[in-house]
């Protein structure tokens, strides 16, 4: 009992427990107001996130694109910057995916996917290190460029689609042959689009944490992210560290792009608007507190309740929108840490009378 | 001034105020009588900024009172204590840059006419002010155009002007020449002559024994003493303050002079804009000696060090370290070629605060074996060199996986010079080391300098602290307008010529020592 109380009087765990609890009663309060059952709803939203082998790896599907783009905000942001150009790094890493593999048409799997996937991921780098290499040599804030890069990424994107790998008639590319589909766990979930991209999401978690804290690179990173100043004191490189930081970060949203292309839909699609992958990968950074591990989780739950929210509208007739207002507010408290230990106060005090009894 | 019969004005009683972990403030009584200037002397951490935010309304007692002219008061805001008539002078100055003295004086307080702020009845009244008390501020200068001194006039005319009877000094000294220390005294005493009552918080005892008519010392939380100034002597109360003694002469043998180090030759450095920050500038260091920069704040101190440390660029002009060049190298090629340095700034510059202590141990050199081996930090023997470090140099830490963050300022910087003097470098750069430290804390980064200087390095010291400059130095250069304007040996000169060069109304010529 007394170990367990440990484990749970660590910060870290406890805020963001509180938060979802918190998150999930507002969200049911807001249902009561629209006269919906939240009881139902929520138990419609389990039962479609573990009901079935095809919606367990469905989920998994849902989850790991937001693990790589989790992972993508998180390690910009543990270096000091804000990539909010994770959208624009998927995009490309996409289109790279697709015109790489529709290039190898008829060249073997096992040689074009790992290609496509080395391109994708390097591609997605390379656009964010754009931002990178205009921060370090001209000063010019990260958040601005990342943010224009995105439109030009998405345009882009569509024209090298329109222009060279369209399927007549359609607004898409042509199908995609090799795939990175798990094609022997497929039985298992019962045909759900399970890929190694979740495989590789989370080696890419393993990589963040190992290279960032035990690393001398990864030294230098934190270093910068955290005191520009002294880094330069310390005679480091800072801007060499600034753009190394945002093409990893890039590399991880390119991939989040190059697995949806290869392991999910098996062509591109022209996108009429940003797809939005990068800026659910903020929230799911922000919920997992930066952290690798806490992005695994983050990326979880922020993927279980998204794709819990159809059953969630099937069930109990909730709009799935509603979703989002929990996920917001989930996000809200673990940002105002003040509410939450507020809220916890009254629990913390009672455990220390009982101590000093 | 006897100020024996005088009424309390403030009484603070029995005061206790507990953080997590810590009691800064352990029943604590002071009282302020009427017409005096009290001094609160303590280390850093020893509970005076804790107890001073208590009679400013920011911290709540957890118990004790404060009793003004015998009333118990609550003082839980800081505009309740404007009220009482309790001001404070904050060390770092709190004004708006491009607003005349009369609009930062009234800001907040505005006298109104109609809609609009009546600037004239306003200005009129800040010129009263100045005349009653001499402090000869012109109401409508801007702020940025007037000198260090005249802006801490500033906000001590906000303080009058709020009506306060009560004036909290918080180390009013730090940042002010010695001309302008000498016309700061005249003011506070003018003050308490005008009947205001004064507490001065400072660690400097010199001017503890020139102004003040009674010290609290205390230490630790604790009231150590309560004595009047004129039955005490400064190493009685610094005793008192560390809990043992303490000796200010720095013991050092004539320093035993070898080859330069360190050579300087007509540097010029310009900011982006264009503006001249070193202005062809001459110094040379030799080993084993120490050579402190002697300057009021904004002459080019800063820039110096950040050429020659390459975190600057320079226009033209050599810098050579034992005759090689290293103008314009990137930092670290000039931190390999043997400089250390202990920077101005510990916050921005010298430590990650979010890295542990052991992290910041290695934060020039943890590329290097034996602390990283292939990509990979080794772990095992940055611990065990940072425990060596921690121990050698006696930083107080909890442990190496602590925070430089919740380390003490004294231990923060002795972490410093534990890595910068572990480099073993030929020349070191000690910018400020004691700014903000304790008087132990000062004796032992003093006694390191020494030893360095002893071992045959070449030590350049820049403060603003001149007796700090004409204890420890050797030999002391003057920088006025980004140039030395002039070296003297300590034995030569005293605090009025340093003062006058400080000021730009001497010039010794840069005659480069000998």
């Amino acid at each position: 009992m007394n170990k367990l109380r440990k484990i749970f009087t660590l910060d870290s765990l406890v805020v963001p427990l509180v938060a979802i609890v918190l998150g999930l009663i507002v969200g049911a309060l807001v249902m009561l107001l629209g006269n919906y059952n939240p009881i139902e709803a929520y138990s419609a939203l389990i039962k479609r996130v573990v009901g079935s082998p095809y919606h367990v790896g469905e989920t998994i599907r849902q989850v790991t694109p937001l693990i790589f783009t989790g992972l993508a905000v998180a390690f910009a942001f543990r270096s000091g910057m804000f990539n909010i150009g994770a959208d624009g790094q998927v995009l490309i890493g996409m289109t790279t995916a697709t015109a790489v593999s529709l290039s190898l048409d008829g060249v073997h799997a096992l040689v074009s996917v790992p290609l496509a996937v080395i391109a994708g991921g390097l591609a997605g780098g390379c656009w964010a290190a754009i931002a990178g290499f205009l921060k370090a040599k001209r000063g010019i804030n990260e958040v601005i460029t990342t943010i224009m890069l995105n439109w030009v990424a998405l345009y882009f994107s569509n024209y090298i689609i329109r222009h060279f790998f369209l399927l007549k008639g359609q607004n898409r590319s042509e199908d995609i042959q090799a795939s990175a589909s798990m094609t022997f766990l497929s039985s298992i979930f019962d045909n759900a689009r399970v890929h190694w991209g979740t495989v590789i999401a989370l080696i890419a978690a393993a990589f963040f944490y190992i290279y960032l804290w035990k690393t001398k690179q990864g030294y230098e990173m934190r270093a910068v992210g955290f005191n520009q100043h002294a880094a330069e004191y310390a005679g480091m490189n800072v801007g060499r560290n600034v753009i190394k930081a945002m093409f990893i970060s890039g590399v991880f949203a390119g991939l989040a792009g190059t697995f949806e292309v290869l392991g999910v839909f098996h062509f591109q699609s022209v996108f009429a608007a940003s797809p939005g992958y990068g800026f659910d990968g903020i929230a799911v950074a922000l919920l997992g507190m930066n952290h690798p591990i806490g992005v695994v989780f983050a990326a979880i739950l922020y993927g279980g309740l998204t794709y819990g929210s159809a059953g969630m509208s099937f069930a109990a007739g909730v709009p799935p929108e509603l979703i989002k207002i929990i996920i917001g507010s989930i996000i809200f408290f673990i940002a105002a840490q003040g509410i939450v230990r507020f809220i916890l106060k009254p629990f913390y005090l009672k455990r220390k009378k009982e101590k000093v009894l | 001034m006897s100020t024996a019969a005088a009424a309390p004005v403030v009484e603070l009683k029995q005061i206790t105020k507990r953080f997590p972990g810590i009691i800064a403030n352990d029943s604590i009584s002071l009282t302020l009588r009427k017409g005096e200037i009290h001094a609160l002397l303590g280390e850093n951490g020893a509970g005076k900024s804790t107890l001073m935010n208590i009679l400013f309304g920011l911290y709540q007692p957890d118990e004790g009172t404060i009793e003004m002219n015998g009333t118990p008061v609550t003082i839980d805001n800081p505009n309740k204590a404007i009220k009482y008539g309790i001001g404070m002078v904050h060390q770092h100055f709190k004004l708006v840059q491009p607003f005349t003295v009369t609009e930062n004086i009234i800001l907040g307080m505005e006298p109104k006419k109609g809609l609009n702020i009546d600037y004239k009845s306003a200005s009129a009244q800040v010129a009263k002010l100045s005349e009653q008390y001499g402090l000869q501020v012109n109401p409508n200068s801007k702020i940025q155009d007037i000198s260090v001194g005249m802006q801490q006039r500033v906000e001590i005319m906000k303080t009058l002007y709020r009506g306060a009877d009560i004036l909290i000094f918080d180390e009013p000294t730090a940042v002010l020449t010695p001309q302008e220390i000498e016309e700061l005294m005249a003011i506070m005493r003018r003050l308490v002559a005008e009947g205001k009552s004064i507490i001065l918080i400072t660690h400097k005892l010199k001017e503890i024994m020139e102004i003040s008519d009674r010290v609290t010392i205390i230490r630790r939380g604790k009231v150590i003493d309560t004595v009047d100034t004129d039955k005490t002597n400064p190493s009685d109360l610094a005793e008192k303050m560390v809990g043992r003694s303490v000796s200010f002469k720095i013991d050092k043998d004539e320093p035993n002079i070898g080859q330069p180090v360190l050579e300087m030759n007509q540097v010029r450095v310009e900011s982006k804009e264009g503006v001249s920050l070193l202005n062809g500038l001459d110094l040379v260091v030799r080993a084993g000696e120490v050579v402190g920069i002697a300057g009021v704040d904004g002459n080019g101190q800063t820039e110096l060090i950040e050429a020659i440390t390459g975190l600057r660029k320079i226009n033209s002009g050599t810098i050579t370290l034992s005759g090689r060049s290293i103008t314009n190298l990137p930092t670290r090629k000039i931190i390999e070629s043997g400089v250390s340095h202990i920077p101005e700034d510990r916050h921005k510059h010298g430590l990650v605060l979010d890295f542990s202590v052991k992290e910041n141990m290695i934060l020039e050199t943890y590329y290097k074996t034996p602390y990283s081996k292939g990509a990979f930090l080794d772990q095992r023997t940055i611990g065990e060199y940072a425990g060596k470090l921690v121990k050698d140099f006696d930083v107080r830490t909890p442990d190496i996986e602590t925070k430089a963050r919740s380390l003490s300022g004294g231990n923060q910087q002795k972490a410093i010079i534990a890595r910068e003097i572990d480099k073993n470098p030929d020349f070191l750069i000690a910018a400020q080391p004691t700014r903000g430290l304790d008087v132990g804390a000062i004796e032992f980064v003093h006694k390191q300098l020494i030893a360095q200087r002893d071992q045959g390095k070449a030590v350049l010291l820049v403060s603003f602290e001149l007796d700090e400059i004409m204890n420890v130095a050797d030999r002391i250069a003057v920088i006025y307008g980004g140039k030395i304007v002039g070296e003297v040996y300590p034995k030569d000169t005293n605090d009025q010529e340093l003062g006058l060069m400080m000021a730009g109304f001497i010039d010794k010529g840069g005659q480069k020592g000998e």
